[in-house]
């Protein structure tokens, strides 16, 4: 038998690759796909009697707690037997992307020592209001399960999930090491909810509350912290509209030391503000209050001292209603900035222009399209280290096209910031020739979301369909991972994206395609195919049938308003049992249509607790 | 380019029905579907190369876009007259593409005389093209007032509007509330004669026209940025005059520009200020403009004809 020792000092990438590389040897040979007791403690188990396998278990778990990515970690546990086992008693973070992939019994059973626990619920299109309510995503079953097996669980990150302030007080009040909360998109509780947290949760960290569908009865939860609590590292009450109290917060702030994110909402005042920033030099990270105050030349002056001594900020947002005024006492702070979100501020293309002038060192950039063109031909020139760049509307359904941006600005965009990745970029017009000419400048593109805001709109100098564009992006963009789609589409565009987008991870369509034979390439052609979101296409019972050996790779597939009926559903349904094929009808249609279509792969069988319009075939 | 008239609503639903085999058994459905809501039976479908999809979907309007539309009718067209929009839009992009390109967006339908003219091809607005047909027969579905409507309702955390399409463009609730309420807010603010930046939206209505527009003041600097842009936007009517005439830097408008207006064209601009009166665009500085102006009327210039003579004396003695 051979024993290897490994220091502990090992680098991390040695060690991955080490596993790597252990990992592959061991797939390919069968003699290693031997069963063994699994219930071994790592304290206690003898050495490994694999003779491939040279270290005991023990080291093979410390081995294995190097590793973080729920991704390796699944490949590891694949390896066999033993390292199924090894990982299993090593993991402390869960990541569940789906969470009606899984039951909380299968999760408790798998891992015992969780720590810290993702979970997201409901389709991405519920955003989108394309969701019914009451759909489900409930945490609550979780929560039951969480506590009898999970009592030192610290972390919970939730997303699209569906909580009522009852569970957030069982939460509150069954993990007493509990540190960190995330709410991203959820919905179903109020801030009452938030006070039990805030009263209980002594050793809170983080609290993180973004953009939920909440009910905000008042800011009196933020005065529900102890004295005893400084523990606090991450604030973000941004997205609450109810006024806290100024004092409870100050003093909050003061005695946590180590507060790196403080993001507040737009009941903070700017010279409240300058209070805060003054006793937090140490944020990394700050959410602004309202810029909309009369300042006098004085508390002006410390505002702008203030930012200055935030020697460590990285990352501002925030900017609540208009903000043009005090805009320039950010200046001092915008050099080291990484991250600027001013995706809720109207400002215009002279006011973008001067902040961007002193931002040199900005990574991502979210914007609205009031700053235009011409403010985006200033963040051409002013960040050419621009990596990520998000493009709101501030008037969505304003159908004017004078305002807003258009092909120009992402142009200016593409031409100055080579770096460019991620994109987001809500417009009413755009060009193939121009997306082809941005994809030239900026082949990195991993994220590439164009929203073009009219459904089926043509290119508007050529009236032909946006075909080539986005054919041009998958052919010169070959790390893409993500794609929305917009505008005049037909096959020929889905055609591209199965030919040559083989990293493709996550696609989204809406008011596109042809016929069936869209849908099909792309299903035939996108090996890495994760999430497939379809609104409003031309896809039918052959598109869908298509896939039939494909969904079991993938998490999800959403179609809605497309041509699908509930007989391929059926058909779908019986001959993937593992796949949960879940039908919405909307109210009064024909019996035979399926209207809204949500299909995922599962190992936890049927829902037990789906409403009455959802039907699971 | 002219309607084409073989794409009428009802004879492209049989050959969409009959082009696609599975959906044989929605024609049956589709007379059925007719009783239950007459709806279907109305201008909705001019210019709305239907599909097998409307009629499969012809009480889906209900659902789809919120939960009210059986009380609210006006709404509720106008929801059935998007949703078709949608289904309209997926069977026709294939035919679309086999007509000439000039076609655009298909949905353009009855007032399409009135929209291929509108600037560039492709500002088929929802908007305009949801008061095109409606406008004629139902007569009050006004995209003007529907977009008044859904900045009204979007005050608390509402729902998307109704009068949009469900989910589209697709933000996030929280975003859309949250800048719905400030756009309101300051529509509020200017309306009221407070400085503002960013948006100072008035209605624009053009005698004859079947619905109204609204645009941003604000985001013009001048007269013949105006006139240029109104131009573009009701340019099947003739007011180019000011686009061609107005020379840059002047605020005011010189008399020969109102001449060749009255002359040359048959319409005339004219705000309504704070006062309620009605007055000829074009008289005060740029400024005093902005901050008086409640709402714009392009007018018949015969209506207008008491008016100019006085204006043009005023011209002349500025000048």
């Amino acid at each position: 038998m051979q024993v290897v020792w490994l220091r502990s000092s090992l680098a991390l990438r040695d060690l991955q690759a080490f596993i790597q590389h252990t990992v592959v040897y061991c797939k390919m040979d069968p003699k290693l796909q031997k069963t063994k007791n699994s219930s071994s403690n790592s304290a206690n188990s003898p050495d490994s009697t694999h003779s491939l396998f040279p270290f005991p278990d023990e080291v093979l778990e410390r081995v294995l707690s190097f590793l973080h990515s729920h991704k390796d970690r699944s490949s590891v546990s694949l390896v066999c037997k033993d390292w199924y086992d090894a990982e299993r008693w090593t993991r402390t973070k869960l990541f569940i992307g789906n969470c009606y992939s899984v039951s909380p019994e299968i999760v408790a059973r798998r891992f015992p020592r969780i720590k810290s626990v993702t979970l997201k619920g409901k389709p991405r299109f519920s955003d989108f209001n394309l969701v019914p309510q009451h759909w489900g995503a409930d945490v609550h079953s979780w929560l039951v399960v969480f506590a009898k097996v999970y009592p030192f669980l610290e972390e919970l990150r939730l997303k699209r999930m569906t909580l009522n302030d009852e569970s957030l007080k069982f939460l509150a009040t069954s993990f007493p090491g509990f540190k960190a909360l995330s709410l991203l998109s959820c919905e179903g509780f109020s801030t009452d909810g938030l006070k039990a947290i805030a009263t209980h949760c002594k050793n809170l960290t983080e609290l993180d509350i973004q953009e939920n569908g909440m009910d905000d009865l008042g800011g009196g939860w933020l005065s529900c912290f102890s004295e005893n609590c400084s523990s606090l590292e991450v604030l973000n009450f941004a997205s609450l509209n109810s006024e806290v109290s100024f004092d409870a917060l100050e003093k909050l702030v003061r005695r946590c030391k180590s507060l790196r994110i403080l993001k507040v909402n737009k009941s903070i005042t700017l010279d409240q503000l300058q209070q805060l920033l003054v006793l937090a030099p140490q944020l990394i990270e700050l959410g602004t209050g309202s810029f909309q105050q009369e300042l006098t030349p004085l508390q002006y002056e410390g505002l702008g001292i203030a930012f200055s001594n935030c020697k460590n900020l990285q990352t501002l947002s925030g900017f609540w209603e208009d903000t043009s005024l005090h805009l320039p006492v950010l200046y001092s702070a915008c050099p080291s900035l990484t991250f600027l979100n001013l995706s809720y501020a109207t400002l215009r293309s002279g006011e973008l222009a001067k902040i961007v002038a002193h931002s040199p060192n900005i990574r991502r950039l979210w914007v609205l399209d009031t700053v235009g063109d011409k403010g985006l031909e200033a963040v051409g020139s002013s960040c050419p280290f621009l990596e990520e760049l998000r493009v709101f509307p501030a008037d969505p359904f304003e159908q004017d096209l004078h305002h807003g941006v258009t092909e120009a600005g992402f142009l200016a965009v593409s031409r100055g910031c080579r770096k460019l990745h991620y994109v987001l970029y809500f417009c009413r017009q755009m060009t193939n020739a121009a997306v082809a000419t941005i994809v030239q400048n900026c082949p990195d593109f991993t994220h590439f979301r164009l929203c073009i805001m009219n459904p089926g709109e043509r290119d508007y100098l050529t009236n032909e369909p946006m075909d080539e564009a986005f054919g041009a992006v998958v052919k010169t963009c070959t790390n893409l991972r993500r794609l929305a789609l917009s505008g005049l589409l037909t096959d020929l565009t889905f055609e591209y994206i199965g030919k040559y987008a083989k990293n493709l991870e996550a696609l989204s369509v809406a008011f596109a395609g042809s016929s069936d034979r869209g849908m099909q390439c792309v299903l035939q052609g996108c090996p890495k195919l994760r999430k497939l979101e379809i609104r409003d296409c031309p896809f039918g019972n052959a598109a869908l049938l298509s896939g039939i050996e494909k969904y079991e790779t993938m998490r999800s597939l959403w179609m809605s308003a497309c041509n699908v009926t509930m007989s391929a559903c059926k058909l779908l349904a019986k001959e993937m049992p593992r796949l949960n094929v879940e039908v919405m009808r909307d109210e009064g249609s024909d019996e035979s249509q399926a209207d809204k279509v949500y299909i995922y792969r599962t190992v936890a069988g049927s829902r037990r607790d789906a409403p009455p319009f959802v039907v699971t075939l | 380019m002219s309607f084409p008239e073989e794409h009428d609503y009802i004879g492209l639903t049989d050959s969409s029905s009959m082009e696609n085999p599975s959906s044989s058994s929605i024609v049956s459905t589709e007379s059925e579907k007719n009783s239950v809501l007459n709806l279907k039976e109305t201008e909705l479908r001019l210019g709305l190369p239907g599909s097998d999809f409307h009629e499969k979907k012809a009480g889906t309007g209900v659902s789809l876009f919120g939960k009210d539309l059986k009380d609210e009718v006006n709404n509720g067209f106008s929801q059935i007259l998007l949703k078709n929009f949608v289904s309209g839009a997926k069977r026709v992009f294939s035919d679309a593409i086999d007509e000439s390109g000039k076609w655009g967006f298909p949905l353009k339908g009855g007032s399409e005389v009135d929209m291929e003219n509108c600037g560039s091809e492709n500002t088929n607005t929802l908007q305009c093209s949801l008061a095109g047909p409606s406008g004629k027969e139902i007569g009050n579905s006004n995209p003007a007032k529907l977009v008044e409507d859904k900045k009204n309702e979007n005050n608390s955390t509402a729902p998307a509007s109704k009068a949009q399409l469900l989910g589209w463009p697709p933000i996030q609730s929280f975003r859309k509330n949250t800048l719905a309420t400030t756009n309101l807010s300051k529509n509020n603010d200017d309306v009221e004669g407070k400085s503002g930046l960013g948006c100072l939206y008035v209605k624009v209505s053009m005698d004859g026209a079947p619905y109204l527009r609204k645009i941003n003041l604000k985001t013009y600097c001048s007269y013949a940025e105006l006139s240029s842009f109104l131009g573009k936007m009701f340019s099947c009517f003739t007011i180019g005059q000011y686009a061609s005439h107005g020379l840059p830097g002047q605020e005011h408008l010189r008399e020969n520009c109102l001449k060749n207006l009255l002359h040359g064209s048959e319409y005339v601009l004219t705000y309504e200020d704070k006062d309620g009166d009605w007055m000829l665009v074009g008289d005060v500085p740029w400024e005093m403009f902005t901050d008086s102006c409640k709402r714009l009327r392009i007018m018949k210039g015969s209506d207008a004809t008491g008016l100019a003579p006085r204006a043009m004396q005023k011209c002349r003695n500025q000048s």
